[in-house]
């Protein structure tokens, strides 16, 4: 039973990576209304991980998975509890909901197939990053989502913006994932656990260890710019260019609050320091209030919403931060309560969109009586963002207030941020659900009309629960929100707040923030335009600074690049054998190490003195020779004596060897200077040619006193012995050099046949390069000069 | 290089290289030789048949490019090593199999497959390189 759960979890994981397969098919085979069996692939997932619920709401923790690479103690392994959990359904719930949403949004788009197959990837990826228990597999998840959110963001890739703010988001995603590896790696090396469930009971070690901060500050990078905290938050509103099903599920449900979810896991292990709950809140403060005046700057539906969200992650990470008695209750309240209101407002504006042909709040107006169903779902989720009873919202924001409260200097501060933040999102909430709905009709460019099933199904059936979980929250706290408070806080949190509103002080600042919020909505008009007044004043935002940032880059690699491969020959030559006689020299110099004057061998025979003569006879033919291929048959001399060398003392194969390599280069140096067209001799003066006979000098004075210090030393006989005995013996091969090619060392021998072939290749493309590229010099020459004759006609 | 002799005798000199390098290649394992030196020989002797004839009877000779039977070298060398796959022995172990041929005990062996592969290899890589490099005009 126990494996077939294991089993079972472990398929569910993979689910959406299967639809993701058979996506395009379903979709080529049923059109849009592939939604319906594709939705079928999350809301299994959902059955299969509420099947979960009791078991962690009694305080259970469910985990499994398999060994993976055993030796590096890495596992595919997951946890469970109520954080997981809560991520799990979420992502899930919306995911089969999304998917009904795309297949009306998109309907009869011509890679709507793609788009499928792309989101459940994504999906796969999320439920993965959340439910990880080893660190590497929490990495590769993280990874993932923001490589699959790179192709959602950029899926209308004809358009250049699209592209823009999909190569954003990788870049800052994908680089503070690269942190998060970092701080997960100097995580394992301070306590030795590859898994989070391990890590959970080192808290004391990480906080005592002097790399704490180094930890934190990685970590940080990690979720900050996944989450889009200030000054990271610039991506998100740019990924508003992706079609609206994946504003709605990226960019508010699910993979914006990755960062989010990591800050809560990791809460019981880093929190509870004084620059944990320092830099959290501040960073989380000024991100919820910079959210907020942004927003409320905004005309476009999409991009409202989009900074209200950063808004709400900023608050987000506050709570998670300030670690205050309610601060993990007001979190997990405050993360479920977003996640149903946010995803069924983007959806709702991109129903607008879909319907009327624009996203700008001020030429909409007057869509209520045409658009029943759609105003009703906006007004539930408004309601519920706004915070207003018995929405699930206002329990969150009760219970933000309530954990914000303190005499101290901190609490004030924090607690005004969530007010003014509160106010502001508040008021665009109204905005988004209120204005393009109320009001005299407005002309649009499409006459508008209530979308389709598919359409509004997703925002009314969100919209639905943000109101049922308020209503029936004595039935939702238990499941959801105290297994969610217990894993944040690291220790049992039970979430009694319930709807029905008692005179204290958070209903007091709520009270003040519905009544600002109202005023900045009534108002608002004018307060966009002081927001503008003001962002105009700043100019210079993050989001200039990384286009700077990335054409800093650009250029500073071009120029190390001319710098490192400035594309002549020569520098190359130059370089490699001046290292060659470098490398060859200095270590004999450095440690003292000459070689002794090798002793005249008194028994030399008048055969070998000879052919020694022959090989310093080429040497001199290559010197004195008057033009190149002169010199190219004296070096074949001079390697023809070498080999014959090789032959009297008693090693044919090399010599062998030797004699056919001559040839050939003879044979190839000879073609090679006839294809570049070189002079027939080097007409350089003596001066020019001086350096390049001193480098030649040194490498082969270098190469001598090497090999002569080599043969001086005592010979180790070990390899010679083995060889010898086991050649025969074990690989049934006489010749000791062959089997050692082929048998002994045959997998270098395989590695060295594969590069002669790659070699082979790049030497024929270099020349086939060569052909074509004086053919197309040429060709443009031409364009160049009929260009210049046509414009010189009258 | 174009005189009547050379041009006359270059497809024999050929043919006799050719059939030497798979001589030299098959009694490497126990006499000086092997399938980088017989590839060699190989390569050398096509590069004469190419200075002699020019490289486009060379290319239609060679039926294949050779850069195709330097490929197939190197997948024989693969598969040579993977056959220890079936006996269940790690990658790249020798084996050996000595079937009777018309009463003749002919030991064969994947490292011997793995030296042809080697062999062409060598071949193709240089022979291409070669032929790539002389003039289409010659």
């Amino acid at each position: 039973m126990q494996t077939d759960k294991m089993a079972m979890t472990f398929i569910a994981f993979c689910l959406p990576f299967l639809g993701a397969l058979v996506a395009p098919v379903l979709t080529r085979l049923l059109g849009h209304r592939a939604a319906w069996p594709l939705a079928l692939f999350p809301a299994a997932i959902f059955a299969h991980f509420s099947g979960f619920l009791s078991e962690v709401a009694a305080g259970g923790v469910v985990t499994g998975g398999y060994a993976w690479v055993p030796a590096y103690d890495v596992s595919f392994s997951w946890l469970i509890d109520g954080l997981s959990l809560t991520f799990l359904l979420l992502i899930s719930g919306i995911g089969a909901l999304i998917v009904l949403y795309s297949g009306g949004y998109l309907k009869g788009h011509p890679h709507q197939g793609r788009f499928f197959s792309f989101i459940l990837m994504f999906m796969g990826a999320m439920l993965g990053l959340v439910a990880s228990d080893s660190f590497l597999m929490l990495f590769v998840f993280w990874e993932l989502t923001s490589i699959t959110s790179f192709l959602l963001i950029g899926f209308d890739h004809a358009r250049e913006a699209s592209r823009r703010a999909a190569l954003q988001a990788l870049v800052v995603t994908g680089g503070g994932g690269l942190l998060l590896l970092a701080g997960l790696l100097v995580l394992w090396n301070v306590t030795g656990a590859t898994q989070l469930s391990l890590l959970l009971s080192h808290g004391e070690a990480v906080r005592a260890s002097p790399f704490y901060l180094a930890i934190l500050v990685l970590v940080l990078g990690g979720a900050f710019t996944k989450s889009a905290q200030f000054p990271f938050h610039f991506w998100l509103p740019n990924a508003m260019e992706a079609p609206t099903p994946v504003s709605a599920y990226l960019h508010s449900a699910t993979m914006v609050k990755a960062g989010v979810y990591l800050l809560m896991r990791l809460n019981p292990v880093l929190g509870e320091t004084t620059s944990w709950a320092t830099i959290l809140p501040v960073f989380g403060g000024l991100t919820l209030v910079v959210g907020g005046v942004l927003a409320i700057r905004q005309t476009d539906l999409k991009l409202m919403l989009a900074y209200t969200t950063v808004a709400s992650l900023g608050l987000l990470v506050m709570l998670t931060g300030f670690g205050s008695e309610h601060a993990a209750a007001a979190a997990a309240l405050y993360l479920v309560a977003h996640s149903l209101f946010k995803g069924a407002l983007f959806m709702v504006a991109g129903v607008i969109d879909h319907e009327t042909g624009t996203r700008d709040v001020t030429r909409l107006g007057g869509l209520a009586r045409l658009m029943p169903v759609t105003f009703l779902a906006a007004l539930l989720a408004a309601l519920s963002m706004g915070g207003l009873p018995p929405f699930f919202g206002f329990l969150a924001k009760e219970e933000v207030y309530a954990a914000l409260e303190g005499g101290n200097l901190a609490a004030i501060a924090a607690t005004l941020a969530a007010v003014i933040g509160n106010a502001l999102m508040l008021a665009v909430a109204f905005a988004v659900a209120l204005k393009p709905f109320l009001g005299p009709r407005v002309e649009t460019p499409k006459a508008p009309h209530e979308g389709p099933l598919l359409l509004w199904l997703g925002p009314a059936v969100l919209a639905a629960l943000g109101l049922g979980a308020g209503l029936f929250s004595g039935v939702v706290h238990p499941l959801v929100s105290s297994p969610l408070a217990t894993a944040i806080a690291g220790k049992p949190e039970a979430v009694t707040i319930s709807a029905i509103p008692h005179v204290s002080l958070p209903l007091l600042l709520s009270a003040v923030t519905v009544a600002l919020g109202i005023a900045a909505f009534l108002l608002l008009d004018r307060a966009r335009a002081a927001a503008d007044r003001l962002v105009l004043t700043l100019g210079w935002g993050p989001d200039r600074g990384f286009d700077q940032f990335m054409a800093g880059l650009v250029r500073v690699s071009h120029r190390l690049s001319l710098r490192l491969q400035p594309g002549l020959m020569e520098t190359y030559l130059t370089v490699t054998f001046v290292v060659v006689a470098l490398a060859l020299l200095v270590p004999l110099a450095w440690y003292g190490e000459w070689p002794r004057l090798p002793i005249w061998p008194a028994d030399a025979q008048f055969h070998e003195l000879a052919v020694m003569a022959l090989a310093l006879a080429g040497v001199f033919g290559v010197l004195s020779a008057k033009n190149r291929l002169n010199a190219i048959l004296a070096l074949g001399i001079q390697g023809f004596a070498v080999a014959l060398l090789f032959l009297l003392f008693g090693a044919p194969d090399l010599s062998f060897t030797q004699f056919m390599v001559e040839t050939l280069s003879v044979v190839i140096l000879a073609l090679v200077m006839t294809r570049l067209h070189l002079q027939p001799r080097d007409s350089r003066p003596l001066p020019e040619r001086l350096p390049d006979a001193a480098i030649a000098i040194a490498c082969g004075l270098g190469l001598s006193l090497y090999l002569l210090k080599v043969t001086q030393g005592r010979f180790d006989p070990v390899l010679t012995e083995f060889f010898d005995l086991y050649s025969k013996s074990i690989a049934h091969g006489a010749n000791v050099v062959n089997v050692i090619i082929v048998d002994f060392r045959g997998t270098d021998t395989l590695g060295e046949i594969a590069v002669v072939m790659t070699t082979g290749l790049a030497i024929l493309s270099l020349i086939r390069i060569r052909k074509g590229f004086s053919g197309t010099a040429a060709a443009s020459a031409a364009r160049g000069a009929e260009k210049v004759a046509k414009e010189r006609q009258p | 290089m174009n005189t009547v002799i050379f041009r006359t005798l270059a497809p024999f000199l050929t043919a006799l290289m050719l059939l030497f390098s798979v001589f030299v290649l098959l009694r490497g394992h126990n006499e000086p030789g092997g399938g980088f030196i017989g590839g060699l020989i190989a390569a050398s002797a096509l590069a004469i048949y190419g200075i002699a004839r020019g490289i486009r009877p060379v290319r239609e000779a060679l039926w294949f490019h050779p850069m195709t039977i330097a490929a197939f070298g190197l997948l024989l060398a693969c598969i040579a090593g993977l056959v220890s796959i079936f006996a269940a022995v790690p990658f790249m172990t020798g084996l050996w199999i000595y079937p009777a041929l018309f009463g003749v005990e002919v030991p064969l062996s994947t490292v011997m497959l793995f030296d042809f592969g080697v062999y062409l290899v060598v071949v193709g890589a240089v022979t291409s390189i070669a032929l790539a490099l002389e003039r289409e005009d010659i």
